[in-house]
C-alpha cells in the first residue's frame, strides 16, 4: 500500500512534466493543426538555459526559471516566424516534415555548441534539498516545488485563455481561422502568441526536470516529447484540460509499469496506449466526434 | 530493351571495378548503403509519395527484416539460408505491416505518422528486450553473403516491382487516394484495401533492405533502427520528390555521397540534413524532381537530338 502511494507521488511528479509539455502541443495543434515536433527541443533548450543560469551565473531557482521561460518564448515565436509561417497554406505533410527538420536542427545545433555530454544541474541547497517523510513515503521538497509550480502555471494559463482578450482571440482562431480573421482578429499575432505561451511552459518544464532529475543532454527532449504528445492525444487534442488529465495519466501509467511490471517496457506501454486511443477514440477522452465534410 | 542494356552495363562496370579492386572497403560500404537506401526510399515513396500516407515507421519494418534474416543465416550459414532469410524477413515485415496497417490506416495525416512512429518504437523496444536478439548488446558475427550481384538484383527487383505496381490499375488507385481520398472512395475505390496493399508492399521491401543490411554489415543492434533511421529515409524521399521514383534514387545516391564525405562530423551532417529538410519544404516542397521521372529514353532522345543537329550541320 505504501509502495503504491509512493509510486503515485512519483507518478504525479512525472505527470506534471508531461502535462506542462502537453499543453504546448495541444494549444499549437488546436490553432494550426500541426504536431510541433520542435516543442520537445524547446523543453531541452529551457533545461540548458536553466543550467547555465544556475551554474555559470549562480542565479537562484526562480530567476533561472523565469529567464528560461522568457528565452523559450522568444525561441518559439522565432521558430514560428521563420519555419512555419511561410508554410501557412502548404499541405500538412510539408509542415510536419518542416517541424521534424526544426526539431533535428535544434537538437544537433545544441549538440554542436554544448557537446553531447550529459550535464548535471548544481545540487539544490537549503529548503529545496529537504525531504518530508510520512511513514515510509518520501516526498522531496523538489517534488512539491515541481507540482506546485506546475499547478500555478496551469491556473495562470487558464486565466489567460479564459478571461483575457488575447485568450479569447486564441479560442476564436482555433475554432475557425477564417471567421476570426473576418471579425478583425490578427490571426498571425495570435498564432505567434500561442507558440510563445506553449514554449514558455515547455521551458519551465525543462528547468523543473533539470532540478528534479539532475542530468540533461541535447537529445533529452525526444522521448518525453512524444509521450507528452501522446498525453495530449489521450486527453483530446486541442483541449486544454484534456492535456492536463492526459499528462497525469501517462505519468502515472509509466511509473506504475516501471514499478510493478518490467521497466524496460514502460515506453512500449505508453505507445501502445497511443495506438489504442487512436483506434478506439481518435478524438480523445474529452474530444467530441466531428464529421468530416467534403 | 535499352533499359536492359543500361542496367547490364551498370552491373558489369561496377562488377569489373570491384574485381579489379578499384572499389574497396569504404567505397564498397558506401555502395551498399546507397543500394539499401534506394530500396528503403523507393518503398517509402510508394507509401508516402504515391499513396499519400505519411509513415514514420519505416525503420521498424527494416529492423524486422534485418533480425529475421540475421537469425536465420546464423542458424543456416549457406547461400540458401541467406535467400530464405531475406524472403522470410521481408514476409515477416510485410505481415507486421499488414497487421499494423489494418487498424491504423483509418487514421489520417499526422495521426497516422504518430501511430506508425509509435509502432516502430514498440518494435524496437521488443527487440531490445528479447532473449533471442541479445537485447541492447545486439547480434554479432552474422555471416556475410551480400555481394554486388545480390545487391544489384534486389535493388533493381524492388525498383521494377514498385514502378510497375504504380503504372498498374492498382497503382493508379493508390495515386487517386493521395489526390483526394473522398473522391476516390466515391469513384468506387476500396481505399482501405489499397492503403493496406501499398503499406504491405512498402514494408516487404523495407524488410528486404533490412535483411541486406544485416547480411552485409554483420552486426545489428536495436538502436540502429530508431526514429532517426526513419527520418533518414524520409529525407531521401522528400529531397528526391514525393511521387518520383527516379528522384528517390538520385537523392539516395546524392545523400550517401554527402554523408560519407561528412562521416567525421556527424553533428554537422545532421544540422545540414535538418536545414535541407526545412529549406526544401519552404522553397521547393515538391523536392528535386517533383513527381516527374527521368528514364533512359530521355538520354536516347537527347542523343538522337544531337545526331540530327550534327546531320543538319
Amino acid at each position: 500500500m505504501e509502495g503504491l502511494l509512493q509510486q503515485i507521488v512519483n507518478g504525479i511528479t512525472l505527470g506534471s512534466i508531461y502535462a506542462l509539455m502537453a499543453l504546448g502541443y495541444t494549444m499549437v495543434y488546436g490553432i494550426i493543426r500541426l504536431i510541433n515536433f520542435a516543442h520537445a527541443d524547446i523543453y531541452m533548450i529551457g533545461a540548458y538555459v536553466g543550467y547555465y543560469c544556475m551554474s555559470f551565473f549562480g542565479l537562484g531557482f526562480l530567476p533561472s526559471l523565469i529567464i528560461a521561460m522568457f528565452i523559450c518564448t522568444l525561441l518559439g515565436i522565432i521558430i514560428e516566424k521563420i519555419a512555419y509561417r511561410p508554410l501557412r497554406n502548404a499541405t500538412r505533410i510539408s509542415v510536419l516534415i518542416t517541424a521534424i527538420g526544426v526539431s533535428l536542427f535544434l537538437e544537433y545545433g545544441t549538440m554542436f555548441f554544448v557537446t553531447a555530454n550529459v550535464r548535471t544541474y548544481p545540487e539544490m541547497t537549503g529548503l529545496l534539498a529537504r525531504t518530508i517523510k510520512m511513514g515510509n513515503i518520501v516526498i522531496s521538497m523538489q517534488q512539491i516545488l515541481l507540482v506546485s509550480i506546475t499547478i500555478v502555471l496551469m491556473i495562470l494559463l487558464q486565466f489567460i485563455v479564459k478571461t483575457t482578450r488575447i485568450g479569447k482571440a486564441m479560442r476564436a482562431v482555433s475554432m475557425d481561422k477564417d471567421a476570426a480573421e473576418l471579425m478583425g482578429i490578427n490571426v498571425d499575432s495570435t498564432i505567434s502568441f500561442t507558440f510563445g505561451l506553449g514554449s514558455a511552459l515547455a521551458g519551465a518544464a525543462g528547468v523543473l526536470v533539470g532540478v528534479y532529475y539532475n542530468s540533461i543532454n541535447p537529445l533529452m527532449g525526444m522521448v518525453p516529447g512524444l509521450k507528452a504528445f501522446i498525453a495530449a492525444v489521450f486527453g483530446g487534442i486541442g483541449i486544454i484540460p484534456g492535456a492536463m488529465i492526459g499528462g497525469y495519466f501517462i505519468g502515472a501509467v509509466e511509473v506504475l509499469v516501471a514499478g510493478y511490471g518490467n521497466s524496460m517496457y514502460r515506453d512500449a506501454v505508453v505507445f501502445g496506449i497511443l495506438i489504442l486511443v487512436l483506434i478506439v477514440k481518435p478524438s480523445g477522452l474529452l474530444g467530441k466526434n466531428t464529421r468530416e465534410k467534403v | 530493351m535499352k533499359k536492359l542494356i543500361g542496367l547490364g552495363l551498370t552491373y558489369a562496370i561496377v562488377q569489373i571495378l570491384i574485381m579489379t579492386n578499384a572499389i574497396t572497403g569504404y567505397l564498397q560500404a558506401t555502395l551498399v548503403t546507397i543500394c539499401i537506401n534506394i530500396i528503403l526510399a523507393v518503398s517509402l515513396n510508394l507509401i508516402t509519395g504515391f499513396t499519400g500516407q505519411f509513415s514514420l515507421g519505416h525503420a521498424g519494418f527494416m529492423s524486422i527484416g534485418a533480425y529475421v534474416c540475421a537469425l536465420i543465416t546464423m542458424r543456416v550459414p549457406t547461400v540458401y539460408g541467406f535467400i530464405l532469410g531475406v524472403l522470410l524477413g521481408a514476409l515477416a515485415a510485410a505481415l507486421v505491416g499488414c497487421l499494423v496497417g489494418l487498424p491504423t490506416l483509418r487514421l489520417r495525416g499526422d495521426y497516422l505518422a504518430i501511430a506508425t512512429l509509435g509502432m516502430s518504437e514498440i518494435i524496437r523496444i521488443i527487440f531490445l528486450n528479447m532473449e533471442i536478439t541479445n537485447g541492447a548488446a545486439g547480434l554479432n558475427g552474422i555471416p556475410q553473403f551480400v555481394n554486388w550481384t545480390w545487391l544489384f538484383t534486389f535493388t533493381v527487383g524492388t525498383v521494377l516491382v514498385i514502378s510497375n505496381f504504380i503504372k498498374s490499375a492498382h497503382g493508379r488507385a493508390c495515386i487517386s487516394i493521395r489526390e483526394d481520398e473522398i473522391a476516390a472512395e466515391a469513384m468506387g475505390i476500396n481505399t482501405i484495401k489499397y492503403k493496406v496493399v501499398s503499406f504491405t508492399i512498402g514494408a516487404f521491401c523495407a524488410g528486404i533492405a533490412g535483411a541486406l543490411y544485416a547480411s552485409y554489415f554483420y552486426f545489428l543492434k536495436p538502436d540502429l533502427f530508431g526514429f532517426l533511421k526513419s527520418v533518414d529515409v524520409l529525407v531521401i524521399v522528400v529531397l528526391g520528390g514525393l511521387g518520383s521514383i527516379s528522384g528517390s534514387i538520385l537523392a539516395a545516391i546524392l545523400l550517401a555521397l554527402i554523408s560519407s564525405y561528412l562521416q567525421s562530423f556527424p553533428e554537422i551532417r545532421m544540422i545540414l540534413y535538418s536545414l535541407t529538410l526545412i529549406a526544401i519544404m519552404i522553397f521547393r516542397p515538391q523536392g528535386l524532381m517533383g513527381s516527374k521521372e527521368i528514364s533512359l529514353s530521355v538520354f536516347s532522345k537527347w542523343a538522337s537530338g544531337l545526331k540530327s543537329k550534327r546531320g543538319r550541320v
